[in-house]
């Protein structure tokens, strides 16, 4: 046992050497957990926000200028005014994905009782803005339309007072989530690719064969490369975090770092293991390009980290606990945002255990069949 | 009157970085003859071959060859046509899953023979050398001896004025390497004006050259013929000529060789094979082979490359399975779990296998740690092997700029380090030089007769072979003879250990005819057209093309994942992604327990975005429950609630939305907030019995383009666009950069191919590909989504056409920017990922990016694509709305191919 340990802690100080003395390799992991991070946060926003909005005025009335006026920043941008026969070309181009027309004589239509109609067209084809954009625009109308009519800037009383709080991230700044989820995307990509590049390199020259021939076992090769690309991915991931989310992005974390750590350490045990185990199904570069690009992209985007969870059908959520990226984004989500205890995230920890350990034991079954029978 | 050299060398230098690889060397190559370039590796003879034959850029110096200016382009340009270059390497240029009619095939065409004198001259030369039994084996299951001839066909296909052949006979079997000479005497005899000149490093081959250029380290050492040589140097035969010539510098501590005696040892054998056999498929590697190898035996086994020595070799040590027969070590058979045999057993392997991001001195003591030398011991263990393998000056130096006969020495130190009692060593000394091979055999002495370790070698050196104590010749999977190398001599009546060797291989080819000698010699070359030197020429990009598309076929597995992937991913996407939020779990704490409190909690319950969890009892519980993620929102209705609705208090209900992923939240309060409207009309209604609608004016939302506003209408296309970015460009992205450290680059370096056919022919069967792939997309889109093409098909067309132009450019692109595959993979990985996924349109509207991210996305030919793709496939657009889309694309395929013909240099540096 401790040959065992001792092996694996050598050949792990030198996959670290080899990976520092890769100055691409380097550049790529400071990039991804950098400046992707950060333009990815800032840049892409799944709610409403920033949504390009036009409008047809053909009543221009104090009415319509109150509800133009109501459409504000962040979620909408100023709207826009275009001509009534520019709507179809405006829409198609996708410059809008909004776009309001108000009738002629819309506001005396309003006060004569003779409830006129606003159209809104949407672009359904945006769809993570359009359904809630439009919710917003027809909240917004009505309460302007309310307000204006009562002639009271008081919006009309409900019989109960429904006051929904949202916690975690009460003003849904988008950043908080994507930032730490772009964090979480990274690190699947690297990983897979990083210990599955390894591997194929080593046997493309030739070390891997001289070191099955030392007295040192696959179990221990395997074990090693996890254990340093994990290291080297963590240390980079937990100071993306500091740096890129924490610093500059501000986002405040709520729960406990150490245990998210913890967590992301049994994360990176399955990922690098699932890059090994990608790494024996094929036998040179291209062919383990192409099938770690379907997973990786399967991984990131199916594991609640983009879309809701919630969404996802249910057998195919059902698939999707076989992916490690699932609970690695389940308890992410709930150490980072709703402070989470040990308590919460147990079962999403051991589940992912499990995973390791069955895409180890698949590994190591296909390791010494497919390192030593290249021909 | 000597005619005009065929090369002219004057004050040529080349430098890799520091290392200087010619050091200002003046040469008159002389023409019509075969000249020699003698010397071992690494003393600059590939680089003046590659010089002058036009792929390497000179640096410093002037060149002439073939009577013009080589650095010249239009010089260069019909050079191409009139030099053939072989590169170094067993195979190099050929392309391993091609087989030898195709490989010569696409030569052919590369120099833009009509197809009937093509196959006429095919067919004559591989009379010519005896490869006509196999024109459809691949070229990567041909013996080494078979490689070379085939890559001599392919330089000779277009009748070159010059040869250029670099090292063609390392690694080749005695029998091969005279048949390659004779061959090329006979077709010199046919073409008296033509111009060979061969670098090689087996002295004894160049014995019959014409005219001999020796170099040692990056000079001109002596010229002439190889008479001339010898008698300068007043020795018999040109190696130990060489080696008297060396400067005194360089022969350093170099003695002869003398091998004492060996003292027979008792006991069980050291290795034993019995019956050993290995297949590959139906390809019999090794064939029963039997031999036993004494203690402190020196035991040599000679054969050409790919006759099975290798794998037998890696059977022994475990590395390799026998697929029969049974190899022992140390009388006991060989258990490739057990580690006390290995270490036992010190193992060398062909090729440098150590890391060479690892200095000498923590290569060994990685080594150390692995072997568990007692730690003490290790330091002391460290410094003896490096100063009897003569390492301490390079001990804190990384392997990787070292000469090749100190990494082998380094090798050989780092094999022995664990002190073992049975060495296996591949090949050590292939290329390595003959100061540094006698250096290293003299180590190899050392160990078998003081320390009594085993040793079991491989070699194509039959000096070397002379100093083992028994030897056994192998051909293809078998074993020809074994015994002393004095006994084998003799008993064929031969002169030379070599001799011999090839009686032997000669007897062994009358049973089997893989290897036989031409008959006929060859007929003159069939009346042939000059060739075309056009600046693009659509045959030469369709020989690339058409190869690229072979090699494709070829790999069913790159092939299954190109076609499959996508299509996986499609049907995953396209019931995955949705942006269509339900089921949204809720629970409630009612402390009030009243009608009007249930009535209320009706309106949830009845929504079918909702999906309602057991009962809470405290807010506690609420809160805990929240905080596990098991409720997305927690409703909680304070005491009093109906009495205060019945009194018109309006009571305050409480809900706590989940905001930890600010999408569904967001989500989830429009739902509350309809939710909100809809009881209220519900309990006007109740009270006073009508329906009332409140709102003085209304809002009638058309979603276009969706009306069932279904998230599978826009999620496939983007499906669509999402494909034809990530596989394609990362299959074109291996393209370049393949060839690059395949060594198969070497044909377009010294081809009449431009840069353009070169690129092009690479990109169209990837476009191809995707082409396909994306009309197997479309067809499950429609088949299994429903999702018809609304707009123009036309546009769609034209547009996808583009884009994967667009999307193989881009892989072309990092291909010629990279130089391995692992960075080409991980390059197009990151890069195209990131903007493909975020910043494209597919999840969030372009109209909505910011800043970095919106140039990111623009700057990237997807989010130009995903508006054609969304455009034709939702909003039946055509061309008249996304003309500008498609002129972008178009503009994107251009620029990437611009860049990278611009990027690609046809000389290497």
């Amino acid at each position: 046992m401790t040959r065992w340990l001792s092996n694996v802690f050598r050949l792990g100080l030198k996959e670290l050497r080899s990976l520092w003395a890769d100055p691409v390799l380097i550049l790529l992991i400071v990039y991804v957990f950098s400046i992707a991070v950060y333009s990815v946060a800032t840049g892409a926003k799944l709610e409403v926000t920033n949504a390009a909005v036009a409008y047809v005025d053909q009543d221009r009335s104090a009415l319509t200028g109150r509800i133009l006026g109501a459409i504000l920043p962040p979620q909408f941008k100023a709207a826009e005014e275009i001509a009534a026969d520019e709507v179809e070309e405006a829409m198609d181009n996708g410059r809008y994905v909004f776009v309001l027309s108000f009738p002629p004589s819309f506001e005396a239509d309003v006060l004569a009782g003779r409830k006129p109609q606003v159209q809104l067209n949407v672009d359904a084809t945006a769809m993570a803005q359009a359904g809630n954009g439009a919710v917003f625009l027809q909240q917004i109308i009505r309460a302007e339309v309310a307000k204006f009519v009562s002639r009271l800037d008081e919006t009309p009383e409900l019989p109960i007072d429904l006051v929904v709080t949202t916690r975690y991230n009460p003003n849904l700044n988008s950043v908080w989530f994507s930032s730490v989820m772009q964090v979480i995307n990274n690190i699947t990509i690297l990983s897979v690719l990083l210990t599955g590049a390894a591997l194929i390199r080593e046997r493309e020259h030739g070390t891997i064969e001289h070191l099955l021939v030392m007295p040192v076992t696959p179990s221990e090769i395997m074990v090693a490369k996890i254990w340093a690309n994990g290291l080297a991915i963590i240390v980079a991931a937990i100071f993306s975090l500091w740096l890129v989310v924490q610093t500059l992005l501000q986002v405040p974390i709520a729960g406990s770092i150490p245990l998210f750590i913890f967590g992301a350490a049994l994360y990176l045990v399955s990922v690098t293991g699932l890059g090994i185990l990608l790494a024996t199904f094929t036998s040179s570069m291209p062919q383990f390009g192409l099938l770690a690009l379907p997973v990786l992209v399967v991984m990131n985007l199916l594991s609640g980290s983009t879309t809701p969870m919630e969404s996802i059908p249910d057998w195919l959520q059902f698939l999707m606990q076989a992916a490690p990226s699932t609970h690695f984004v389940s308890f992410a989500q709930a150490i980072l945002y709703r402070g989470a205890g040990w308590s919460t995230v147990w079962p999403d920890m051991l589940v992912m255990v499990g995973l390791s350990g069955v895409f180890f034991l698949i590994a190591l079954q296909r390791f010494r069949k497919t390192m030593a029978t290249m021909h | 009157m000597t005619p005009a050299p065929i090369v002219h060398l004057s004050s040529v230098s080349h430098r890799y970085g520091a290392t200087c690889a010619l050091d200002d060397v003046t040469l008159d190559i002389p023409a019509g003859c075969m000249a020699g370039l003698i010397g071992p590796d690494g003393v600059g003879k590939s680089t003046l071959l590659a010089l002058a034959a036009g792929v390497r850029r000179l640096q410093t110096g002037a060149a002439t060859v073939l009577g013009g200016d080589i650095t010249i382009r239009a010089h260069r340009r019909s050079c191409n046509h009139r030099i053939a270059y072989m590169p170094q390497g067993l195979g190099r240029n050929l392309y391993p899953t091609l087989s030898v009619y195709e490989n010569l095939d696409f030569f052919g065409r590369l120099f833009g023979q009509p197809e009937a004198e093509r196959r006429a001259r095919i067919n004559e030369l591989l009379r010519a050398t005896g490869l006509d039994p196999f024109p459809d084996r691949p070229a990567g299951k041909l013996s080494g001896g078979m490689k070379q001839k085939l890559s001599l066909c392919s330089a000779l296909i277009h009748d070159p004025d010059l040869v250029i052949l670099d090292e063609p006979t390392t690694g080749v079997d005695p029998l091969s390497r005279q048949q390659f000479w004779d061959l090329i005497d006979r077709i010199r005899a046919e073409r008296p004006a033509m111009s060979v000149i061969v670098a090689t490093a087996y002295m004894e081959e160049a014995e019959r050259f014409d005219w001999l250029a020796a170099m040692s380290a990056g000079k001109v050492i002596a010229t002439g013929t190889p008479q001339e040589i010898r008698d300068a140097a007043h020795q018999p035969t040109l190696e130990k000529a060489f080696i008297a010539m060396l400067p005194e510098s360089e022969r350093q501590g170099h003695r002869e060789v003398v091998v004492p005696p060996r003292i027979a040892s008792d006991g069980p054998p050291a290795i034993e094979a019995r019956g050993l056999t290995r297949r590959f498929g139906d390809f019999v590697a090794v064939d029963h082979v039997d031999f036993k190898i004494g203690r402190g035996e020196i035991f040599g086994f000679l054969g050409s490359n790919g006759c099975g020595k290798t794998t037998t070799m890696k059977m022994l040590t475990g590395l390799l399975p026998a697929s029969e027969g049974e190899a022992l070590l140390f009388g006991e058979k060989l258990d490739a779990r057990d580690m006390e045999t290995r270490q036992r057993v010190g193992y060398m392997s062909q090729s440098f296998s150590l890391y060479s991001e690892l200095t000498v001195r923590q290569n060994l003591e990685l080594h150390a740690r692995l072997y568990h030398l007692p730690p003490d011991h290790h330091e002391t263990r460290i410094a003896e092997v490096l100063t009897s393998f003569d390492l301490t000056e390079e001990a804190d130096l990384r392997p990787e700029g070292l000469p090749l006969g100190i990494r082998q020495r380094l090798q050989l130190a780092v094999a022995v380090l664990h002190s073992p009692e049975v060495l296996i060593l591949d090949e050590p000394t292939s290329g390595v030089d003959p100061v540094a091979r006698d250096g290293f055999w003299q180590h190899l002495i050392k160990l078998s007769r003081e320390d009594g370790v085993t040793i079991f070698v491989s070699t194509h050196f039959m000096s070397e072979a002379e100093r083992c104590d028994r030897i056994s010749l192998m051909h293809a999977g078998k074993v020809l003879a074994m015994g002393a190398p004095q006994e084998l001599t003799e008993s064929k009546g031969a002169a030379t250990l070599g001799e011999a060797f090839v009686d032997y291989l000669r007897a062994a080819a009358g049973e089997d005819s893989t290897d036989t000698a031409p008959a006929a010699p060859a007929q003159p070359a069939t009346a042939t057209a000059p060739a075309a030197e056009r600046r693009f020429d659509l045959a030469r990009l369709w020989a690339f093309a058409r190869r690229e598309t072979t090699e494709i076929l070829r790999d069913r597995m790159r092939l299954a994942f190109a076609f499959l992937g996508p299509i996986i991913l499609m049907l995953t996407f396209g019931y995955g992604i949705s942006f269509d939020v339900q089921d949204l779990s809720y629970a409630v704490y009612d402390r009030d327990r009243t009608a009007e409190s249930r009535e209320l909690l009706e309106s949830f319950s009845g929504s079918r975005y909702f999906s309602e969890k057991p009962e809470a009892s405290s807010v506690s519980e609420l809160d805990a429950r929240m905080r596990n993620a098991e409720l997305v929102f927690a409703v909680e209705i304070p005491p009093g609630f109906g009495k205060a609705l019945v009194s018109g208090e309006r009571p305050e209900v409480r809900v706590a939305v989940d905001g930890a992923m600010p999408f569904r939240a967001e989500t989830t309060r429009g739902y509350l907030q309809g939710l909100a409207g809809a009881y209220l009309n519900d309990q006007i209604e109740r009270r006073y019995g009508r329906t009332v609608d409140l709102s003085a004016a209304s809002v009638e939302t058309r979603f276009r383009y969706n009306q069932s506003f279904k998230s599978v209408f826009s999620m496939v296309p983007s499906v669509i666009m999402l494909m034809l970015v990530l596989i394609p460009s990362m299959m074109a992205a291996m393209g370049v950069v393949r060839e690059k450290e395949t060594g198969s680059i070497a044909n377009f370096r010294s081809t009449p191919v431009t840069r353009a056919e070169f690129l092009l022919g690479k990109q169209l069967p990837y476009v191809v590909i995707a082409l396909i792939s994306f009309a197997s997309l479309v067809l499950v889109s429609y088949a299994v989504f429903g999702v018809p093409i609304k707009g123009s098909v036309a546009a769609l067309l034209v547009g996808t056409l583009f884009y994967v132009f667009a999307t193989t450019g881009f892989g072309i692109l990092i291909s010629t920017f990279t130089r391995t595959q692992v960075a080409a993979t991980f390059a197009t990985a990151v890069v195209a990922i990131i903007p493909a996924v975020n910043f494209s349109g597919l999840l969030v509207p372009v109209s909505s990016l910011e800043g970095g991210a919106r140039f990111f996305g623009l700057a990237f030919p997807a989010v130009w694509y995903q508006q054609i793709s969304v455009g034709t496939f939702t909003k039946s657009l055509s061309f008249a709305e996304l003309w500008q889309d498609h002129l972008a694309l178009a503009g994107f395929a251009v620029l990437f191919i611009a860049i990278s013909i611009l990027a690609l240099k046809k000389q290497e540096a």
